[in-house]
């Protein structure tokens, strides 16, 4: 079967991440990585293959260097990347992003497409609706245990109310949650592998998008960016057996109690 | 400008973050309805305030987003709406990028509060770890936005709503997912997304057990018992009191944090709220960056006395 990842390359872990204060985007300059939960579809579609057979592709969309990270995805087993790259795609918000992934998949028409949970920079965890709704194919979100059966894929999730279990035919897309899997770390094998693997980068002219991404496709805006307010003055207590005596009163203080 | 909220709604009952995002709405002066989407639910919707615009059909029967994306679709073409806001829950998720993709609206989520300004619409939303705050818009009608969890209080008093039947045509692969089982837990005391006070415990309660100190703790308070992912994940305590990026953000007026580190994960889902009193061995927890009262000690000490004492203050 066809497996097609979506995966986000983000600042690495040990970046402070700060926005560009003139553009209000993500300053992208330093070390990048996989989003780590992306790391866990990416676990889930080998896992997929190896059960079933096929193909995995990684796909993605950012600045040239993330096909250093993508590779990541290759050195741990994925056959193929293809990441879409272009000036004009900078700072594509949800219906630009999705836009562009959507494009790429239609191309590749994989019988399963994975996301991860939630991009550990941008927090949406809304992607994959959209890129679902945009294919026209029926969506299973926050899966924390994955089955297929036949021509359908069960899901198994969590919500605010406990868990569901939804199942949808194939093709369909599947968005994992980080509590699916414990993700391989690349083999040494793996590594040396990755640098012969077929690897893509697309413009937005490739995919016939020129002006659908970036400011101009987007319809969202940032107008200000600040610190967030600071909280008052802390009471520190070292307990000495008096502490609780001492957050009771400050809580009566603040008529909490 | 007029504005749509959707009302999520569970067990024959309205969900409280939506209630609180249509009074919001209601309060910036912008004309307002509230929308809910099911099968047989229009009693549900009539414990709405103002106007609610039902679409009843078997098709809406499971909380599932897709076959709300058509409803909605179509709704927001038949209102002609400005605005589509979203309480956040797992469900409005979907639906909200569904409807953004469908419609080619912008979407901004995680928004902690919205205003008007010279009659424009503009979202707050912080961002990266909450270390910034950003002001956000949109370019283009309608304007998405979901909610962050707990931003808005729901309106003690609701219910009377006029409500409008509309229908709906859905998409082959909209209704092509089913639900095949839902095993919800029965709730014991109150959600954490409704408590006014939240008791929480993460992996320095040392051991599963010491839960039933948070636990002791919250019943004197009248409040809910929290939990971090990773205690989560070991199986200490369920998953529906998970506070953080991958589980509830909630913001009660007290939030009382035993043995937890305060990682950014955490952090995101409840640093909103009112009073943050954390309980830590380590004295460099990140948590004590942002509490207002860092109580540096052993919680098998700390909690039993936090107790009695509210308990004695009680009587």
């Amino acid at each position: 079967m066809k497996l097609a990842v979506c995966a986000k390359v983000v600042p690495d872990g040990t970046v402070h991440k700060r926005l560009d204060p003139a553009t209000f985007r993500l300053d992208r300059s330093g070390e990048s990585a996989l989003n780590p939960t992306d790391v866990n579809a990416v676990e889930e579609a080998l896992r997929l293959k190896e059960a079933q057979g096929g193909e995995v592709t990684i796909v993605s969309l950012g600045p040239a260097k993330a096909m250093d990270a993508l590779r990541k995805a290759l050195a741990m087993g994925v056959d193929r990347a293809i990441l879409v790259s272009d000036d004009a795609a900078a700072g594509s918000d949800l219906i630009a992003t999705s836009a562009v992934l959507a494009a790429v998949l239609e191309r590749e028409s994989a019988d399963l497409i994975l996301f991860g949970q939630a991009s550990n920079d941008a927090d949406g965890a809304v992607l994959w609706a959209a890129v679902a709704d945009r294919l026209r194919r029926p969506l299973v979100s926050q899966v924390a245990a994955l089955r297929l059966a036949g021509d359908a894929v069960g899901g198994k999730r969590q919500t605010e109310f406990g868990y569901d279990v939804i199942a949808a035919p194939l093709p369909a897309v599947v968005a994992v949650s980080d509590a699916i899997n414990e993700p391989r770390y690349p083999s040494l094998k793996g590594i040396m592998g990755a640098k012969s693997k077929p690897a893509e980068t697309l413009a937005l002219a490739d995919l016939e998008l020129e002006g659908a991404a970036g400011d101009e496709g987007s319809r969202t805006k940032v107008l200000a960016v600040s610190p967030p307010a600071p909280r008052g003055d802390q009471l520190r207590l070292e307990d000495d057996g008096s502490a609780a005596e001492r957050v009771v009163a400050y809580l009566a203080e603040a008529k909490l109690i | 400008m007029t504005a749509l909220v959707f009302l999520e709604h569970h067990d024959g009952a309205l969900q409280k973050g939506g209630l609180g995002v249509l009074a919001k709405a209601a309060s910036l002066g912008l004309d307002t309805a509230g929308v809910v989407l099911g099968s047989n639910v229009s009693e549900i919707a009539a414990t709405a305030t103002g106007t609610v615009h039902v679409c009843d059909d078997p098709a809406l029967e499971s909380p599932l987003p897709q076959p709300r994306v058509d409803a909605l679709a179509a709704l927001v073409e038949q209102t002609g709406a400005d605005a589509v806001l979203f309480a956040a829950s797992v469900l409005a998720a979907d639906v909200a990028a569904g409807l953004a993709a469908r419609l080619g609206a912008g979407l901004n989520w995680d928004l902690t509060d919205v205003r008007l300004e010279g009659g424009e619409l503009v979202g707050v939303r912080p961002a990266l770890g909450d270390t910034v705050v950003a002001d956000v818009a949109w370019k283009g009608s309608p304007r998405l936005g979901l909610i962050r969890s707990g931003a808005f209080d729901a309106p003690e008093e609701s219910g009377g709503a006029t409500v409008q039947t509309f229908s709906a045509s859905f998409q082959d692969f909209s209704t092509a997912a089913r639900m095949v089982e839902q095993a919800h837990e029965e709730a014991s005391g109150p959600s954490i997304e409704d408590a006014d006070v939240i008791v929480a415990g993460g992996r320095g309660l040392g051991k599963p057990d010491n839960f039933a100190l948070c636990e002791a703790l919250a019943k004197e308070l009248g409040g809910a018992v929290g939990a971090t992912r990773a205690v989560v994940d070991a199986g200490w305590y369920p998953y529906s009191a998970q506070v953080g990026q991958t589980g509830k953000s909630v913001s009660p007026k007290l939030y009382i944090a035993c043995g937890i580190s305060g990682a950014i994960q955490h952090k995101v889902g409840m640093q909103n709220s009112g009073t943050i009193v954390a309980v830590n061995k380590d004295p460099n927890a990140p948590i004590f960056d942002f509490a207002d009262v860092a109580v540096i000690g052993d919680v098998e000490q700390v909690l039993p006395k936090l107790t009695e004492l509210v308990r004695a203050r009680k009587a």
